[in-house]
């Protein structure tokens, strides 16, 4: 596929992007203002690893999302008020307020779920890719992933396999330079493309913060993947604002404001896009001011409804353990 | 009726649903044209090929997690594990992923797959290759348990649990291929949750699992030479446990013991005695039983390892005593 060049294209990657942040700035002041129980990880900074890949996406294409999932899920479809019921625990919510923040899915956008245990879902996503490959739907997976979980065996293994039978699978680690609490550089020995190489794996850096440079090489390799020419591996150079989860505030032991404002001033994906967008005569500022703000009542309108919104029932709790066989 | 082995009987199981439904498939180490260490699985890639019998590298936890995944996107696989002692291994990928799906999107995803894998000692393989670890994943809400015990088990299980829409594991017991039952030749299928009363009896109900059905009925067969009228049940599945029959016996005979090859501590006989000791108490002339394996992990020694499980004339033993009105406690 062709790198896109319609307005409508970019306007709908802009609108995607600055809907995740949206999203987490409200998910981030539920937490700050005690109105949500337990606590969250924030996407914010990283939006243009999830709207540059789901962007080259067909709904029926899967994924599987991490523990810091929200921009995953955004980006593949979902909508605002049944993410923020899940986050907050309601009925309405993406998983009848049984998963949260860390395991909400969206199975009919293709969105097979976060995974609160890094890299629990290297299996998984290989898996659809297989599932794909042995019903011939042509549909890829792809798995979302940070640079912490490269350190888990699973990913070795599912890989030698996922290029054993060449299967239509995308292994995107987001590389947000942090490993929870600890630079990346102390955790990771060597390069993580060489990683992917050893395998026969082709492998790809890409920078994290440049939605378009995200979403041509993504088109590229969804199409080759499609035709059996996969898997392959995609290293983006992100970064993420907020700290490991909202409760990690005071992390200067672990990097610095400067680096913090450095990337938020000079490398964010929403206002450098905004940039090349008014810049190319694309659209006016105006209008990209009023796209913003047409979503940030949106978000407020859903987190309002959400806070009103009804818990499940009591009697919902031991309700889908177990998925129901059909009559015999 | 003709007699097959336990080997055939899960292979005809599995031909039989892989014929029927094209989203089945076996994965696993040596499962395609080695058929298996223990060569249940023989045949099968020539009827079905190398996309629907797929070898995989020795990485447990890689195909297990591969599975899961396709399970979770419109394929039934049945992902063979050679050893139970590698349960260990893949402990993420099924209690952590399989095992929670359904339940943590709120019923819209769901794992139909199936793991089998296989218990038992005394086979001289010692610590690593002889547990019987079904205890561990029958703790775990979301996956099911069969354990069958005998080859008709071993086929109409395997057929249910490859129907079933959730995450089922089979534990066959590994000293058991070769040994011959009654299978019919039409079709069949063994429902989860319903027990088998393998004989009836009177004064005291054996409950035993797996290989422990063999164990129950030779002691229940000893004890009625002695005049010792004893019922043999076997639960068929754990998970779920069909506890209605068990009750209903318990009532009858006052006497249980549970036996089981998983150790004994915090173990599948401790829970189905706890069990029948909160609801049929005032049923009981004695505390139930339980006959697990020694609190040890499995020694190489044969002099050492067949003491380790229980036996018929340890079962006979206990039962005696509980019938004779002497208030024991378990080995």
């Amino acid at each position: 596929m062709a790198k896109k060049t319609n307005t409508e294209d970019y306007l709908r990657m802009y609108r995607q992007m600055v809907r995740i942040r949206a999203f987490e700035d409200n998910a981030n002041q539920l937490y700050l203002s005690a109105k949500m129980p337990g606590l969250t990880h924030m996407y914010s900074g990283q939006e243009a690893v999830a709207v540059g890949i789901c962007d080259a996406l067909e709904a029926t294409d899967k994924i599987t999302s991490t523990h810091r999932g929200h921009g995953h899920c955004v980006a593949k479809g979902a909508e605002f008020k049944q993410m923020f019921c899940e986050l907050l625990g309601k009925e309405e919510g993406y998983c009848r307020g049984k998963g949260g923040s860390m395991h909400i899915a969206d199975q009919e956008n293709g969105n097979l779920g976060a995974n609160a245990i890094v890299g629990g879902s290297m299996g998984i996503a290989t898996g659809a890719a297989l599932s794909a490959k042995l019903a011939k739907t042509g549909d890829v997976a792809v798995c979302f992933f940070g640079d912490g979980a490269t350190a888990q065996g699973l990913w070795y293994e599912v890989m030698n396999m996922a290029a054993l039978w060449h299967l239509p699978v995308i292994y995107a680690c987001e590389n947000n330079g942090y490993s929870e609490y600890t630079r990346t550089d102390e955790i990771a020995a060597g390069s993580l493309t060489a990683r992917a190489e050893a395998f026969g794996i082709e492998a790809h850096k890409v920078d994290g913060q440049d939605v378009l440079a995200v979403n041509e090489l993504t088109e590229r390799l969804i199409a080759r993947a499609r035709k059996g020419e996969g898997p392959f591996f995609l290293e983006l150079a992100t970064y993420r604002y907020h700290g490991h989860h909202v409760g990690d505030i005071n992390r200067e032991y672990y990097r610095s404001k400067d680096e913090e404002s450095e990337w938020k001033e000079n490398r964010d994906p929403i206002l450098n896009f905004g940039v090349w967008l008014t810049g190319e005569g694309i659209v006016s500022e105006e209008e990209l001011a009023e796209i913003r703000a047409g979503i940030r009542a949106d978000a407020e309108a859903a987190v309002a409804y959400a806070l009103e919104a009804a818990y499940p029932d009591v009697s919902e709790v031991d309700m889908h353990v177990y998925a129901p066989n059909d009559a015999a | 009726m003709r007699e097959i082995t336990l080997s055939k009987a899960v292979n005809e199981a599995i031909a039989e649903e892989m014929r029927r439904d094209p989203t089945t498939f076996l994965i696993g180490e040596d499962v395609a044209e080695a058929g298996t260490p223990f060569k249940v699985l023989s045949g099968l890639v020539e009827e079905f090929g190398t996309e629907r019998v797929i070898d995989t590298p020795i990485a447990e936890p890689g195909f297990m997690g591969i599975a899961v995944g396709a399970a979770l996107t419109g394929s039934r696989p049945i992902v063979d594990l050679m050893f139970g002692d590698f349960i260990f291994l893949i402990m993420d990928q099924l209690c952590n992923q399989a095992a929670k799906a359904c339940y943590m999107s709120g019923g819209k995803l769901n794992v139909p797959l199936v793991l089998r894998t296989n218990l038992g000692a005394t086979r001289r393989s010692a610590a690593q290759h002889s547990q019987s670890l079904h205890a561990l994943v029958a703790h775990i809400p979301g996956l099911k348990v069969a354990l069958p015990s005998s080859a008709y088990e071993a086929k109409g299980l395997m057929k249910t649990a490859i129907r079933d829409n959730n995450p089922v594991v089979i534990f066959e017991d590994k000293l058991m291929y070769q040994e011959k039952a009654l299978v019919p030749e039409e079709e069949f299928l063994i429902p989860f949750g319903e027990a088998n009363v393998k004989r009836e009896g009177t004064d005291i109900t054996l409950i035993g699992t797996s290989s422990m059905v063999q164990v129950a009925e030779a002691a229940a067969e000893q004890l009625a030479s002695e005049g010792i009228s004893a019922e043999v049940i076997d639960p068929r599945t754990i998970v779920p446990l069909d506890e209605a029959t068990l009750l209903e016996s318990v009532r009858k005979t006052s006497r249980a013991i549970v036996i089981d090859e998983g150790h004994q501590s915090f173990g599948t006989t401790a829970e189905i005695a706890s069990r029948l000791n909160e609801k049929a108490f005032y049923h009981l002339d004695a505390p139930v039983l339980r006959m697990g394996a020694m609190d040890v992990p499995v020694p190489f020694s044969p002099a050492l390892e067949d003491i380790t499980v229980p036996t018929a004339e340890g079962v006979a033993d206990n039962a005696r005593k509980l019938c004779a009105g002497e208030m024991i406690h378990a080995a």
